[in-house]
């Protein structure tokens, strides 16, 4: 449930301006999206131009970043916002931070991918396929609860990371075997690793954002411990005897 | 749908419409202008008339004997000593009389009295003393102390003119109290000062300047008063202190030698003329320069 | 007798733990501290007119609450309840409780200058008395207390300095004060106030007649009075609630719509109304 509606400002320019912070959030998240989606499909389909287009378009981004980042401080300055509009417009701030930490992840793997399709196939890259849909989900919905005001699917959001980690792990686990198999495989393994390391980080800066949003619409902050099920951290293998 | 756009898309003036209002508008202006100018110009000519006439008569019978010599019978080279000090004893003891008379009601009606329905009485009753013909307080006066004491006296004069003090100083001082921001008095009381020390210490001492200069202009006003003195302290060609006995001032002796047939008592009357409106204008400029500071 | 001040007036909680960030640790601050004056159920008529609604409201003991809240709430209003002010005018008139050590302020037979002497105001315009510095500082406390010349002087210079006017006017003590600056008229009516050691003062909008520079120095100084005494402000400005006050009330239709900490009212209110008020969207 949305929180309740609010009036408009007695002063207009500052609804307008408040609009305009939201429009370019919004325009930020749905390239941040893009940049996922092409960086992964860069991957499955070996497509190196794809790729380096991500890696091109990365700019993009930063640009923005930057634009909403004078834009939130310049209302801080002449505004002085109180109470919701000051959440949001610092929620916007970290918002943008965050889209501009998944652009990087994005550009990384496009990056790698490139290498990785220099080198053999390893496996089919299902896991690939099915974490980045979970995080492009996720990262959609933030930005959707973003744009709407929605606590409660930000909330949605925030709990619902622990499937990409799982997936994650088994990523992990399957590129470690690869290379135990055959030492040719270590380049293109270690940087597919690497592409998973970036998704599952997206994912994380996803929670981020919908953490965000929900103490931008509420007002207070969701708990400190979030669900997670990384646990590469202390994964382990043994080489064969 | 085009007309409701012009509408709205900002004023159209029509430029014949805007050029005749504005020829009206200047003519009206002009009569207006020619108006006051005019009124203030014969007000002007009118006093500077007097003032001049005033000077000229009275600087020319001044002399060292109108102040050292008291009134005498025609051709034997009186002064107005006598009359001089007549006035500045009634006037003086008039003042000291009625100044904390009229500060004290006035203080009633800012202070204690705001918006009751018996202080707008008290000020209303002030008000018309203040704006009573003078006469009537002179007969007021001799209905009150003339007849039952038998006889007119200095006394009676000064009542007379305490009674035409009071309202101006009441006036005054309800003024300059109302000058003084609620927010100090609410400061003085929250400090836990009870009310008359508000009064007495601050609100006094804020409105002291005020208050002078509205007793000086009454004191300015009571020096020139003529009618009430007729019925009271009647005047004396004699020099006399005696408060109990009818008294000589400035004003009544004016009165009587300027309707004289004799050319010295005219010269006289001038002489007096021009020192009570110095004396006045004195007083006034003092009240200007007490109200500044 | 130069110390004075602190008087143990109260044996309080320990003072407030300030952290930065840390908006749970402040609030909590506002809940433990002891109530210097306790408003329950306070109704407030203007003749026929009723200015305030059943207020409820802890002025926590040497701490700053800020009341806010559109023209006409009752803000001012119950600031002009807690010193009797409105005692002045025939015609109003309280109902209900504002206790203060333990007893009812409100009630007839209430001592007022007593009660003055505990509960001190300063205003929104300076109102410097028509006299001397000196004189304007001793004159409340010749109302209370009987001193020696001595002590007189180091009260009034205990006085001044503790309303950071001091240096700029020990040179002109015998001066006429109003030939001071808005800013410092201000101070010199704070150190009036605070000479003749009430328990608690009322600010109401200190500051709206001043420029910037000075207005920060008020709340700078009122910062440092929170030491001592239970401080109570008024304001028009909402960044100077923030500043200024622990606890922040907001007022509307002569209601209490919210009373919270400074740092929770101003970032996540709970009430609409108050959410509207301080973003500026009421219309």
């Amino acid at each position: 449930m949305p929180m309740e509606q609010q009036g408009e400002h007695i002063v207009r320019s500052y609804d307008e301006q408040l609009r305009k912070v939201r429009d370019m959030l919004a325009r930020m998240g749905g390239l941040a999206e893009r940049q996922v989606n092409d960086a992964t499909v860069a991957l499955t389909r070996r497509d190196a131009s794809l790729a380096a287009e991500v890696i091109s378009r990365d700019a993009a981004l930063d640009q923005l970043e930057r634009e909403i980042e004078t834009f939130c401080i310049r209302l801080l300055a002449l505004r002085q916002p109180m109470a919701s509009d000051l959440r949001f417009i610092v929620a916007a701030m970290k918002v943008a931070h965050d889209l501009e930490r998944i652009g990087d992840y994005a550009r990384n793997a496009a990056k790698r991918s490139i290498i990785v399709t220099q080198q053999p196939t390893l496996g089919s890259l299902n896991g690939f396929l099915r974490m980045a849909r979970l995080v492009q989900e996720n990262l959609k919905a933030a930005i959707d609860a973003l744009v709407n005001d929605d606590a409660v699917a930000a909330e949605r959001v925030w709990g619902n990371d622990e499937p990409v980690d799982d997936v994650y792990n088994g990523i992990f686990r399957e590129m470690l075997t690869f290379m135990m198999e055959d030492p040719r495989n270590i380049t293109a393994a270690t940087h597919l690793l690497f592409i998973a390391k970036n998704l599952e980080r997206i994912g994380d800066h996803a929670t981020n954002i919908a953490e965000t949003v929900h103490y931008a619409v509420r007002g207070d902050s969701l708990p400190d411990d979030r669900p997670k099920a990384d646990s590469s951290a202390y994964a382990v293998v043994r080489p064969p005897e | 749908m085009s007309t409701t756009f012009q509408a709205s898309s900002g004023p159209t003036k029509d430029a014949a419409v805007a050029a005749a209002l504005g020829r009206s508008r200047k003519r009206s202006d002009l009569i207006l202008r020619v108006l006051s100018y005019g009124a203030t110009a014969i007000g002007l000519v009118l006093l500077a008339s007097i003032l001049v006439t005033l000077f000229a008569k009275g600087f020319g019978a001044m002399n060292l004997s109108v102040f050292t010599e008291v009134t005498r019978p025609p051709g034997s080279n009186g002064g107005l000593l006598n009359a001089m000090v007549g006035s500045l004893i009634q006037v003086g003891l008039a003042t000291i009389i009625g100044t904390p008379i009229g500060m004290l009601v006035g203080t009633y009606l800012a202070e204690y009295a705001r918006g009751s329905a018996f202080g707008n009485v008290v000020r209303f009753v002030s008000d018309i003393l203040l704006s009573a013909p003078s006469i009537l307080v002179g007969l007021f006066v001799y209905q009150l102390l003339v007849l039952p004491f038998g006889g007119f006296s200095g006394w009676a004069g000064v009542a007379a003119l305490a009674i035409i003090i009071i309202p101006v100083v009441v006036r005054t001082t309800e003024d300059m109290l109302a000058l003084i921001p609620n927010t100090l008095r609410e400061a003085v009381i929250g400090l836990g000062a009870p009310k008359w020390k508000m009064i007495v210490t601050v609100c006094w001492r804020a409105a002291i300047s005020g208050i002078i200069t509205g007793v000086l202009l009454g004191v300015a006003r009571i020096a020139g008063e003529t009618a009430p003195l007729l019925f009271t302290s009647l005047g004396n060609n004699a020099w006399s202190t005696d408060l109990t006995a009818p008294m000589p001032s400035l004003p009544i002796t004016i009165y009587s030698y300027a309707g004289s047939p004799f050319q010295d008592w005219i010269e006289l009357a001038w002489a007096g003329a021009l020192i009570i409106t110095l004396a006045v204008l004195i007083l006034n400029i003092l009240a200007r320069s007490v109200l500044r500071k | 007798m130069s110390t004075t001040s602190e008087s143990a007036m109260n044996d309080a909680a320990p003072p407030a733990t300030q952290s930065f960030g840390g908006m749970q640790a402040r609030s909590e601050a506002v809940i433990n501290t002891t109530s210097r004056i306790s408003v329950r159920n306070l109704d407030f008529f203007y003749g026929a007119n009723k200015a305030l609604k059943a207020i409820n409201l802890e002025l926590p003991d040497r701490q700053v609450t800020g009341m806010i809240g559109p023209s006409g709430c009752g803000k001012s209003t119950l600031l002009r309840v807690l010193n009797r002010m409105y005692s002045l005018y025939p015609g109003q008139r309280a109902e209900g409780e504002v206790m203060m050590d333990g007893r009812n302020m409100i009630a007839a037979e209430v001592d007022l200058n007593e009660l003055r002497s505990k509960v001190g105001m300063v205003f929104q315009k300076p109102t410097p008395f028509p006299m001397t510095i000196y004189e304007n500082i001793a004159f409340g406390i010749r109302l209370h207390e009987k001193l020696s010349k001595s002590e007189m002087d180091d009260r009034i210079e205990w006085a001044l300095t503790r309303a950071a006017i001091w240096g700029e006017v020990k040179d002109r003590l015998q001066s006429s004060a109003m030939g001071l600056s808005g800013g410092q008229q201000q101070r010199l009516c704070i150190a009036r106030t605070i000479a003749v050691r009430p328990e608690v003062i009322l600010f109401d909008e200190p500051t709206s007649a001043l420029d910037p520079i000075s207005t920060l120095k008020i709340e700078e100084l009122i910062d440092e009075l929170k030491r001592d005494f239970t401080i109570c402000i008024v304001t028009h400005n909402m960044q100077q609630a923030a500043r200024c006050a622990d606890q922040v009330a907001f007022f509307y239709l002569g209601e209490l719509v919210e009373v919270a900490p400074a740092s929770q009212l101003f970032t996540a209110p709970r009430e609409k109304r108050t959410q509207e008020y301080i973003t500026g969207r009421f219309g």
